[in-house]
């Protein structure tokens, strides 16, 4: 799953050395944190949260399939 | 990506050897040059080779085809991507098995898809080009779902004399909306809200 995040994020922003993927388990959940490059903030966001409404969707659907809840936390 | 290094005489020479040993013509790839290389005396004593390294671009169409390898990939999904180039722009139809994960609820995930893909196809372009992600037809299965429930909305609304909102929808399947009523003499369509929220309206005449 971080493999998948960072796939995602990897071509979107313009300094793919500083995108960082944290993990943090708990029994009914799996939270994942993203930061990328501050100047890269806005292309994994997007105007109105577009861009992250998108990476979401594509990782839940990835978690849909584990039973745990899969969160994903950007910045 | 392919990246080598050749050298020649001049800078020319050597981007000339990489480009043939590469097999690639000179607009698909980039040049670096890392030593200009020295003349010398009468072109032998204390003369430099020339030396540049040469990497392999990929074209805006082919990085979006690996951004939908390597998230298939990730998401454990085995599919081939068919590229499809006309003048409106690029199609990537997805090949395979066990789609639905990828197609989503009301093809959610598929939207995603064809979103970040078009995000990453168009980064850095002046020219815009419209991308398309499809899987086991389903933009043409959703475009006549959408075209029922048109249709089925629009004799309620005439029915019940009132307007009827639809859910939100991307800008593209909104457009199968007002398309398949605009011809309508009883209902006329608008949108109303803010995307990702915006929705259809049908309105009674």
């Amino acid at each position: 799953m971080k493999a998948l995040i960072e796939t995602i994020v990897y071509p979107l922003v313009d300094h793919p050395d500083q995108i960082e993927v944290t993990v943090e388990e708990t029994d009914e959940k799996i939270r994942y944190h993203l930061t990328v490059h501050s100047d890269d903030v806005g292309k994994v966001i997007g105007k109105n949260g577009r861009i992250a409404k998108a990476i979401r969707t594509v990782v839940y659907a990835a978690g849909s399939d584990t039973n745990k809840r899969v969160y994903l936390d950007i910045m | 990506m392919r990246e080598i290094t050749a050298s020649g005489r001049t800078i020319e020479e050597a981007k000339e050897n990489a480009l043939s040993q590469l097999a690639l013509d000179e607009s698909q790839v980039k040049v670096d040059v890392i030593d200009e290389g020295k003349k010398g005396l009468l072109g032998v004593f204390g003369s430099k080779r020339a030396y540049v390294k040469v990497t392999e671009m990929k074209s805006a169409v082919d990085e979006g085809k690996q951004f939908l390898v390597d998230i298939s990939r990730d998401m454990n999904v085995s599919v081939d991507v068919q590229v499809k180039e006309d003048q409106h722009g690029v199609v990537y139809d997805l090949v395979g098995e066990k789609l639905g994960l990828l197609i989503g609820k009301r093809g959610q995930t598929i939207n995603a898809l064809q979103y970040l893909t078009h995000l990453v196809v168009n980064k850095n372009k002046d020219e815009y080009v419209t991308v398309v992600v499809d899987a086991e037809n389903y933009r043409a299965r959703r475009k006549e779902t959408l075209e029922d429930l048109a249709n089925k909305l629009a004799n309620k609304a005439m029915k019940l004399n009132k307007e009827v909102r639809l859910e939100p929808m991307p800008s593209f399947e909104r457009k199968i909306i007002h398309t398949a009523l605009q011809d309508h003499s009883k209902v006329s369509t608008y949108s109303d809200g803010r995307d990702p929220n915006r929705y259809v309206v049908i309105k009674p005449e």
